[in-house]
């Protein structure tokens, strides 16, 4: 997975996560997250290109929205990608991650 | 009538007793649900009974029965005064059927079949109504439907509980799988995420899973079923597995059709499917876990009921279900280990063998005695406080509790004051009250005199009571208890009480006594128990025949009793019967009279003490600034022979009242087996019975209370100075002593 944080124009941190959120990177990918949420204020996540999520990269999501909260910080998931939808509506979360699910974020 | 057919008959009519007791409480408004179980369990345990010795008229007609109560379980119907008349009057149907088959008829006659099909048609008419009114109110029960809607989806579900263990990522389980699977089994209607076990986010390792959930979970699936989707996780995840609200009904109806076997609380719940072994399992590990805690800080050990609705394995109704049938297995169980049906002719050839074991006892210790040599007396002592024991056993045996005689009159409260339009309750007091069954036996009919005169002549009629200032509802009490060497039992009612000069003169008019003859007031109430007396106005269906209160005398002398009344005009009166407490053998204590042999019951026995004369004035004796009436056996009884120089006293009470009895001798205790006296004796008073003394010697039972009364009458004669109230000695007026002013 590589780094791609770019800041969007309306001052966002962007995050693109691809591939796999799962537990093979979860270490890092938890770094990620947690170090990205560090440096911004609006933290936006785009989800798209995450072919694969298991439970543990549902949960590092979990982690950084709270993490998130805590700190008074926005944390936005854009452009979920099926897989991504599917967990999280599964686990019926997406009232807590309160980001419009199916309309693709703009850019 | 078969072995197998009296047996029926006897459980039978104690279960229809249950019924009826129950029933009478359900019409005094305790209408919970146990009330009304224990009514249709009776009646479900007397048709079982009925089926299995092929008595198939009552099994039907219990059916039917049966049915109703099941509609008034289910709530299909509502209970009335009309349900509960109806079902009571199929109890005594069911009682008379009983009858015909203790006759040893096996078919109903036509006039019994008759009477059952009319109490059937009205059986089944209670179950009409209900339909019918169901079905002209529409609006309400759609409106009901509405309302429950949505619990009743909701209540349909399982509900899964699910705390995922720490590991089960790191060893390639995903919960994402597992859930998903549910969906092979049913729907899951909501499900919650829960993950608050989450630590702050330095410390959170995410390769650990820290995920819980909450599934509402909609399925037809048991629950075995649903825990063995988690079958490869189940030891690393907390699960509980609740079952719908539906089926908690559904399992407690499992739980009480189980076969009636000593099972453990854990079995019934698995057996009935609402645990799996898993969860049980579980829980007796961590009961024995808890009881190693408890162990050293000496706690209790919860049940294991208690942690499986802790650790929310099962709902509480479902652990209560089982309890309750596992208590009601071992209360059965224990019933049946404690109880031993035997004939009473059996019991009553034992007491009679005892009582002769008792004579030969005391006359080989006596013999012990005589030959001196002190190790054949120290067995015969031995022996004899054994045969004491056995006698004591021998005789608990036929002592029953008179609760079963008063609880009859439940009933007959009920029915007569129906009947009479007044509202009367019953209270029973000292139900536990033991005496010998002989006894039980014969005094039902006495009491039932007593108890239907002071409902029809006793307790006024409603508008009456209430001009007087008293309750609306009429109260009669039964009460029982012991007093000193008998058994009491009261018939008490807050009536209007003995109307005397309504008594005198109907006794002037009967030509009982003499207009102008002039008696205490006592004397006047006593008169109710002489032959054909009255006081009713008008002759009812229940009492005021004119015979009875004699009759009631008679049956109580006849078992070696007594009654006396005591009334207050506009309070009440309250009949006390004294009987016996057995008929067969009593503690005695032995005294002579010249050559002869005297037995006073050791009960009533108080105190001895020495005659001394400068003590006594009269027949009045000085006991500690006590005026005490005496009688001297040897006057009473004209012994012939010379006084001895020391004759002493015996104190004895009776009602309460204490009199004298003066002897030559005292000899000690003795147990007594009554021999009663011939028919030829039936009029000698003082004598109660006789006995047989270890030396072969007869010896003469006192009756303490005719005594007594002997030595009071005779101190008031001679206190007032009047002759002989002849009558009221013969009706055996009882006038309470009245004290003496210290005579020294």
């Amino acid at each position: 997975m590589n780094d791609k944080a770019t800041h969007t124009a309306t001052g966002a941190l962007r995050l693109i996560l691809d591939g796999a959120m799962t537990i093979y990177n979860a270490v890092e990918t938890k770094a990620r997250l947690l170090e990205a949420l560090e440096n911004a204020t609006i933290l936006e996540l785009d989800l798209s290109q995450v072919e694969e999520i298991d439970t543990a990269g549902f949960q590092l999501l979990i982690l950084t929205k709270r993490e998130s909260m805590k700190e008074n910080k926005i944390l936005r998931l854009v452009g979920h990608s099926p897989a991504v939808r599917e967990m999280i509506g599964f686990y019926n979360m997406d009232a807590y991650f309160g980001d419009p699910l199916v309309i693709p974020a703009d850019h | 009538m078969n072995e197998i057919l009296s047996v029926f008959v006897q459980e039978a009519r104690e279960q229809l007793a249950v019924m009826e007791e129950n029933l009478l409480r359900m019409e005094r408004g305790e209408q919970d649900a146990e009330v009304l179980n224990a009514i249709f369990r009776a009646a479900h345990t007397i048709k079982g009974a009925a089926g299995v010795v092929e008595i198939h008229h009552i099994e039907k007609f219990t059916h039917i029965l049966e049915n109703l109560l099941d509609r008034l379980r289910n709530h299909e119907i509502v209970v009335n005064d009309k349900i509960i008349t109806t079902l009571l009057q199929g109890c005594d149907h069911i009682g008379a059927l009983l009858d015909l088959v203790e006759q040893g008829i096996a078919e109903e006659n036509p006039e019994l079949a008759s009477a059952g099909q009319a109490l059937v048609e009205t059986l089944r008419a209670f179950g009409k109504d209900a339909s019918d009114e169901k079905s002209t109110v529409p609006a309400e029960s759609v409106a009901t439907v509405e309302r429950t809607g949505d619990y009743t989806t909701l209540s349909d579900c399982w509900h899964i509980s699910i705390r995922f263990g720490r590991d089960v990522l790191k060893n390639g389980i995903d919960p994402y799988a597992f859930l998903r699977y549910l969906l092979q089994l049913g729907e899951i209607v909501h499900l919650t995420t829960l993950f608050d076990a989450m630590p702050p986010a330095h410390e959170m390792d995410p390769e650990c899973c820290y995920l819980g959930f909450e599934i509402t979970f909609r399925s037809n699936a048991t629950k075995e079923q649903i825990e063995n989707v988690f079958a490869f996780c189940r030891d690393e995840c907390d699960l509980h597995v609740l079952p719908p609200h539906s089926k908690i009904s559904d399992f407690i109806e499992l739980i009480e059709r189980l076969p009636e076997e000593n099972m453990r609380l854990g079995e019934i719940l698995v057996k009935s499917g609402a645990i799996t072994h898993e969860e049980l399992e579980e829980g007796l590990r961590r009961q024995q876990a808890v009881a190693k805690i408890a162990q050293a800080t000496e706690q209790k050990v919860p049940p294991i009921g208690e942690i499986l609705v802790e650790k929310k394995v099962v709902q509480p109704e479902i652990v209560e279900a089982a309890a309750t049938k596992q208590k009601l297995v071992a209360e059965k169980k224990s019933a049946e280990a404690r109880l031993i049906r035997v004939q009473a002719d059996k019991l009553d050839h034992l007491i009679d063998l005892v009582g002769e074991l008792v004579i030969a006892s005391a006359s080989a210790n006596l013999l012990a005695q005589k030959c001196g040599q002190s190790r054949l007396t120290e067995a015969t002592s031995v022996i004899s406080r054994l045969v004491e024991s056995i006698r004591d056993s021998a005789l608990q045996l036929r002592m029953v509790q008179i609760g079963e005689t008063f609880n009859r009159f439940n009933r007959v409260v009920r029915d007569v004051s129906k009947e009479l339009g007044k509202n009367i309750e019953l209270v029973i007091s000292g139900a536990d009250t033991e005496l010998d069954k002989s006894v039980v036996e014969k005094i039902g009919d006495p009491l039932m005199h007593l108890v239907r005169n002071a409902i029809d002549h006793g307790i006024e009629p409603a508008a009456v009571r209430l001009a007087r200032g008293k309750p609306e509802r009429g109260r009669v009490e039964l009460n029982a208890y012991h007093d000193s060497s008998s058994i009491v039992i009261e018939v008490v009612d807050d009536g209007g009480g003995l109307d005397v000069d309504k008594i005198q003169a109907k006794a002037i008019e009967r030509g009982l006594i003499q207009a102008g003859q002039t008696l205490t007031e006592q004397e006047i109430i006593n008169l109710i128990f002489e032959p054909g007396f009255s006081t009713a106005d008008t002759v009812t269906n229940l009492s005021g025949r004119g015979v009875g209160m004699d009759v009631v005398r008679r049956n109580i002398q006849a078992l070696r009793g007594s009654i006396e009344v005591k009334t207050q005009p506009g309070a009440g009166s309250r009949f006390i019967i004294r009987l016996p407490l057995t008929l067969a053998i009593i503690d005695g204590f032995l005294t002579a009279v010249g050559q002869a042999s005297y037995v006073i019951p050791l009960d009533a026995v108080v105190e001895c003490l020495e005659l001394r004369a400068d003590d006594t004035r009269g027949h009045v004796l000085n006991l500690r600034g006590e005026a005490l009436p005496f009688i001297r056996l040897r006057e009473l009884f004209a012994i012939e022979g010379a006084k001895p120089a020391r004759e002493n006293v015996v104190v004895v009470t009776s009602g309460g009242q204490k009199t004298g009895i003066v002897v030559d001798q005292l000899l000690g205790e003795f147990q007594t087996v009554i021999k009663p006296l011939g028919n030829l004796f039936k009029y000698l008073r003082g004598i109660g019975g006789a006995t047989i003394l270890g030396s072969g010697e007869v010896a003469l039972i006192l009756d303490v209370g005719a005594l007594a009364q002997i030595a009071s009458q005779r101190e008031i004669r001679q206190q007032t100075g009047n002759a002989p109230n002849a009558l009221a000695s013969a009706l055996g007026a009882h006038e309470p002593l009245a004290r003496a002013a210290s005579p020294c």
